[in-house]
């Protein structure tokens, strides 16, 4: 391969983007199409795969006439996806069996209290580091089995193949039904409840207690590595890499050190550390993850702080709301007030996640007077991301004894200087982005560049790092403890909502 | 009193209609309620298809008006500016080496909306929110050079911060006047000596500009001795404008 560029896609809950980055890391070029979110019942997200695949097949080329490069300038390409979002698709078809069941969907709560109450509770920790939660794609998995006809039989003919996004877009990359790789990554598969967390492999008691046949599943492989060639799409370039989108961020923000940590603001946000070569089990609400895998090395471990709503909670003020035009708007709006007049908003849509894992939680607003307008609203709803950092850099400093000195972060939500504001104050730490603030896509890309030697190693990465915006703290210890005490009662307002009829 | 300009006329006739009636309309239905030939009707609609203000069902081809005629009089918002530019201030400052800053017109000063750390790891304050001399600085110059409001220039009190400063109304309205003709402008030492800047106009309507955005640093590492910017960076600087302006439409 003598291309001069590598590419990434990455794939995410709102949108499908491929960007192109130079040997610096710096970011020459990107395409971008959203796609339909579906909400066919209250709890559920559901994504058309094949859509998905499409859009995939539009940004490809595009990218690459943006910055007027041929494919054969591409050295290589990396996969970055949104996580735990759950497909099943016909081998020979090529055609997903049913929608993707998205991260987001609350669906599976009753397989979860099943299997939460069933004799394998342990054996998943024990193996996965995980406690059974809805979040994970297993239990998507399984719906899929039981409420998709026929679905069950036909998997264990081997017809059918699940994957998260990764799997289906480099099995239709490399081919589909004609000769398409069936893989998936250890991040993603760490997100499955199926996997051993120190074997990196699927666990056959797992599977057997969800009743999941091992013909679906795809092979666990490496993050960093050479998964197959293009035939559609980048035709002759080589897929170097795939990662969950949250631990390619971590991996884009070079934090290839135990202790390094990152926080993504997008749809939700995610703040992630490298815990070193062993898995971290969270006594304190965390997720221990895989961050990640590179071929012939040991793998790397993670603990996260999964914030499901932070940017989504914008984009409902300007969509179900019709506060405002824009999502970046919202910023000015909340500027227009100094506080958000003892209003809070807690966006528990989808329950509680980290640290509190509750399922029956939803949302509220709380503290409304007649005094509160749409401005004060506007700043709860920037304040909560705030605080949801927070509730996870405390447990994830319980946990580690790792106290921050400062917190790098990326993704769309940085731009607003308000919101990054905020983070620094409740915090009482600097908060810095790195220039380019894509670390998703530059994550993939690390990945791929490693795999077919476009970069040599780690160290070349770590050197491309460029900090570009720095937010100090400055708020009073004293509005920060009210402001702290005050979410922690809210939050306690959002518990035990959903009740059985 | 001169006679109205018929064209004109019609045309504000047809946003009318098309405020009035509940749907989109075809062609057909919206000639025979203007009273005028297809072909007249086609002439305006299409013109006004092409200025925003009507847009056409892709699907039915029929008419309804468009989010243009809505955001007339309505500012472009600055922290949707700064979403906007922020991928290609980003390539731009990675590109260059240089601070990158992004201004608005506030009254008489530039009020900075987004600003990237010059890329070199040293320690650097976030100057987001900052109020700059608009005659003092690039950024400044390009930005009355394309003020929708020329006679702004009259109230500006001209502080001379150094002796490059341009602090009569004769040496600025030259500098503006010669930002105009290039596309861009430069100043070397206006605020501090030792320091320049480069800046180009983000457009958004015709002549306009909604802000500008420009680099900043040491004066060797951005102008050459002659006192035109380094080779290429008026280039790049003009391809992130010319970027940033194309994204300004689309919602997000
Ligand atoms: N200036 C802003 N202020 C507040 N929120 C913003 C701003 N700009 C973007 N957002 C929010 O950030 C999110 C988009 O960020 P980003 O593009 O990083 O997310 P994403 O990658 O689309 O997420 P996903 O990968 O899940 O699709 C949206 O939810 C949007 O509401
Ligand atoms: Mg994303």
């Amino acid at each position: 391969m003598s291309g001069g560029y590598v590419a990434a896609i990455d794939q995410g809950t709102t949108s499908t983007r491929c960007l192109v980055f130079d040997h610096a890391g710096r970011m020459v070029s990107l395409a971008q199409h959203e796609h339909t979110q579906h909400f066919p019942r209250p709890g559920w997200a559901e994504h058309d795969a094949a859509e998905i695949w499409a859009n995939t097949q539009r940004v490809l080329p595009e990218a690459l006439a943006l910055a007027e490069l041929e494919v054969g300038d591409i050295a290589g390409v990396g996969i970055a996806n949104q996580r735990e979002t759950t497909l099943v698709w016909d081998r020979s078809t090529g055609r997903p069996v049913a929608p993707a069941i998205t991260w987001q969907d609350t669906r599976c709560a009753d397989i979860v209290a099943e299997m939460l109450r069933g004799p394998h509770v342990e054996l998943f920790e024990q193996v996965t580091g995980l406690t059974p939660a809805g979040y994970f794609a297993a239990p998507r998995l399984r719906w899929l089995l039981d409420h998709v006809p026929g679905l069950q039989r036909r998997a264990r003919t081997g017809q059918l193949a699940f994957g998260t996004v990764e799997s289906w877009l480099i099995w239709n990359l490399t081919g589909g039904p004609d000769g398409g790789v069936h893989v998936t990554d250890v991040t993603n598969a760490s997100r499955t409840l199926l996997m051993d967390a120190r074997t990196l492999s699927w666990d056959q008691r797992l599977l057997d207690a969800l009743d999941v046949p091992a013909e679906l599943m795809p092979e666990i492989r490496p993050n960093v590595e050479v998964h197959g060639t293009c035939r559609v799409g980048l035709p002759g370039v080589q897929i170097g890499g795939a990662f969950g989108d949250q631990q390619a961020a971590l991996f884009g923000q070079t934090c290839f050190a135990a202790g390094e940590a990152k926080c993504t603001y997008g749809t939700g946000a995610f703040l992630l550390m490298n815990t070193g070569e062993a898995p971290a089990p969270s006594a304190r609400g965390l997720l221990s993850t895989v961050a990640y895998a590179i071929e012939g090395e040991a793998p790397r471990y993670a603990t996260e702080g999964s914030i499901a709503v932070a940017g989504a909670l914008v984009q409902w003020f300007r969509d179900a709301l019709e506060m405002i035009g824009s999502a970046p708007e919202i910023e000015t709006l909340a500027r227009r007030v100094d506080d958000t007049g003892d209003c809070y908003v807690v966006p528990a849509f989808a329950g509680l996640f980290a640290p509190h894992w509750e399922p029956d939680a939803r949302g509220v607003i709380v503290g409304l007077t007649s005094y509160v307008t749409r401005a004060h609203l506007a700043r709860a709803v920037l304040e909560a991301t705030a605080w949801q950092t927070a509730e996870v850099v405390e447990a994830m400093t319980a946990d580690t004894g790792i106290a921050f000195t400062s917190l790098r972060v990326d993704g769309g939500m940085t731009t607003n200087h308000l919101a990054m504001q905020m983070v620094a104050d409740v915090l009482a730490v600097p908060v810095e982005r790195p220039l380019g603030s894509e670390s998703v896509s530059v994550g993939a890309a690390y990945a791929a560049g490693l795999a077919v030697g476009y970069w040599p190693d780690l160290e070349v990465l770590r050197a491309n790092w460029r900090r570009a915006a720095t937010w100090e703290p400055a708020m009073s210890a004293a509005s920060r403890r009210r402001g702290r005490a005050a979410w922690d009662r809210a939050v306690q307002r959002t518990r035990g909502w959903v009740v059985e009829d | 009193m001169p006679g109205t300009i018929q064209s004109i006329e019609r045309a504000a006739q047809a946003l009318h209609l098309l405020g009035a009636v509940p749907e989109p309309l075809p062609l057909g239905e919206l000639a025979r309620l203007l009273d005028l030939p297809k072909t007249t009707v086609h002439g305006i609609v299409r013109t006004l298809c092409e200025v925003g203000f009507v847009v056409q069902d892709p699907a039915t081809g029929h008419y309804s008006l468009g989010s243009g005629l809505a955001d007339l009089g309505r500012a472009v918002d600055p922290h949707l500016l700064r979403a906007r530019v922020s991928h290609w201030a980003d390539g731009l400052a990675a590109r260059t080496g240089l601070a990158v800053e992004v201004a608005m017109l506030r009254g008489p000063t530039a009020e900075l909306v987004a600003h990237v750390f010059r890329p070199d790891g040293s320690p650097q304050r976030l100057r987001v929110g900052e109020l700059v001399p608009a005659h003092a600085t690039a950024l400044g110059h390009v930005l009355l050079a394309w003020a929708p409001v020329a006679s702004r220039v009259r109230e500006l009190a001209l502080t001379a911060y150094t002796p490059t400063t341009p602090s009569t109304h004769v040496a600025l309205g030259r500098a503006l006047q010669l930002a105009r003709r290039q596309g861009w402008a430069a100043l070397d030492g206006g605020l501090t000596l030792g320091t320049a800047g480069v800046a180009a106009p983000i457009h958004h309507q015709v002549g306009t500009a909604v802000g500008a955005i420009g680099v900043v640093g040491p004066s060797d590492q951005v102008l050459q001795p002659s006192g035109a910017p380094h080779p290429g960076l008026v280039e790049q600087l003009l391809a992130a404008a010319h970027a940033t302006a194309s994204t300004l439409r689309d919602r997000l």
